[in-house]
């Protein structure tokens, strides 16, 4: 069975995962093989909060498959400034493209406007909830920098309302992972993706901290998020942890000379610029990966089968999303 | 069949009045009775003939609830619903003045449109066209949109 739409990254199975990573680094090393594949596509981009990377790199992989996007622009120019809900929103969408990329501050916006369509969807942030797709890219950053087996990740930032965490999370369930979560404690996982972590890997590889000293020797790959200042009720609580989570290459002294630095971005100043110039550095990377991975995605997506080769022809004996 | 209210706690299922034809919802863990009639839907404006006793000596549990609803036999959807918040019950279906199915409830997988999440956060809270949908856990239920577990206070989510 393939996928119809992309809520979760819990829908993913390994071999899902395999194939989207694979595919996009075929796409990488050959962009031309499949630069007209999806002429005459269109994907809709509905995103109801700011989005520079996502919604760039959704609109610019939709193109180098030679199709073209219809974007439904600011919330203040839209249909959404009259009241109109989002079940009608998306259904009016779906009469014009071929693909719905939805972005939205609803926990659970993506669930349910996949309900009200037929045409594939892709959840491109709902609320502290989900980021698959972000997800998708850093498994591509992740195994291109240290594999994703036997694989030591520490998750740091805010983790309580952080959805590129979350997807990710569930994601490494996958792999042979061992995942350490740092925060403070006011910002930890979400017993709801605790739950999930546990019964996806029975809580094995799953560890907490408050604090990063202690893991940082052991890991393979560092992801960092902004602690957001606007969580916080008080600054003072504000300025005593936000400190805490700040790396700086003073911190990684402590590190393996192979740590992978990553971070979905923007950042503030959880990550010092000087971190931008050493081997560590790959969210920058991380950021570029996701034009491939994406286009890699709405090829396989949009294909009339379900299916896409390596060579950007339909290829019958792998690439369906759910393999 | 036998008389409602037969055997355990006969006296005290007597002190509130018997029924001709109907439901009595026994051995509802004490104080959640009018839970019961809220996750039914039943808030007597529309005449339903309601008796409700609270908090009586039970030997099975040490407190319990009895809810007897007059005139109306309720579907197996809405006896799974109560399993939610009444896991002890069960449920006798009276017809002139005899028990005549008697049933414990049963944990449903999933509940639609009777509890409200909540998460403010959750798409499900706006003004979209949606049915409320959780999937029940072993010790709580779980939103289906937003995925918020909710373990404790089950009662108090009741869309009413």
């Amino acid at each position: 069975m393939r996928h119809d739409h992309l809520i979760t990254s819990k829908q993913l199975s390994r071999a899902d995962i395999e194939t989207v990573l694979d595919h996009a680094a075929d796409i990488a090393a050959d962009p031309s093989a499949v630069a007209d594949r999806h002429a005459g596509t269109l994907l809709g981009l509905l995103f109801f909060e700011p989005s520079t990377r996502t919604k760039m790199s959704f609109e610019t992989a939709m193109k180098r498959l030679g199709g073209d996007v219809v974007d439904m622009g600011s919330i203040e120019s839209s249909s959404v400034k009259k009241g109109e809900t989002l079940a009608d929103t998306v259904r009016v969408i779906e009469g014009y493209a071929d693909a719905i990329v939805l972005r939205h501050p609803k926990q659970g916006s993506a669930t349910m406007a996949s309900e009200f369509v037929d045409v594939p969807l892709l959840n491109a942030g709902d609320g502290a909830g989900h980021h698959p797709t972000q997800t998708l890219l850093d498994l591509y950053t992740i195994r291109e920098n240290a594999g994703l087996d036997d694989l030591t990740i520490g998750i740091m930032g805010d983790l309580k309302y952080g959805r590129t965490v979350h997807s990710l999370a569930h994601a490494l369930t996958n792999f042979d992972t061992r995942q350490h979560f740092v925060s403070p404690e006011s910002l930890r996982l979400p017993r709801e993706v605790v739950y999930d972590l546990h019964q996806q890997q029975d809580g094995t590889g799953i560890r907490e901290h408050e604090s990063l000293e202690d893991i940082l020797p052991s890991l393979d790959v560092l992801y960092v998020t902004r602690i957001q200042r606007e969580r916080f009720p008080d600054e003072n609580e504000y300025q005593t942890v936000a400190g805490e989570y700040q790396i700086d290459v003073e911190t990684l002294e402590a590190a393996s000379d192979d740590l992978t630095v990553m971070h979905p971005l923007p950042r503030v100043d959880e990550i010092a610029p000087e971190i931008d110039q050493t081997d560590h550095a790959a969210y920058f990377e991380q950021a570029h990966n996701g034009v491939p991975v994406r286009m890699a995605l709405l090829d396989l997506l949009l294909s009339d089968d379900g299916t896409a080769g390596p060579d950007g022809t339909d290829d019958t004996s792998g690439g369906d999303l759910d393999e | 069949m036998s008389n409602e209210g037969d055997n355990e706690d006969v006296d005290h299922e007597l002190r509130v009045s018997k029924i001709r034809d109907g439901t009595v919802i026994d051995h509802v863990r004490g104080g959640q009775a009018l839970n019961v009639l809220a996750i039914l839907g039943i808030d007597g404006s529309k005449g339903e003939e309601l008796s409700i006793g609270m908090n009586v000596p039970s030997d099975r549990l040490a407190r319990k609830d009895i809810v007897k609803v007059e005139g109306r036999e309720l579907s197996q959807d809405e006896v799974d619903v109560l399993s939610l918040i009444a896991p002890d019950a069960t449920i006798n279906i009276v017809r002139d003045y005899d028990v005549e199915e008697k049933h414990r409830v049963e944990r449903p997988d999933v509940v639609e449109g009777v509890l409200s999440c909540p998460n403010a956060a959750c798409i499900t809270t706006g003004n979209e066209p949606v049915t409320s949908r959780f999937t029940v856990l072993e010790d709580g239920v779980r939103c289906s949109y937003c995925e918020t577990i909710v373990r404790e206070e089950i009662a108090s989510l009741i869309d009413t």
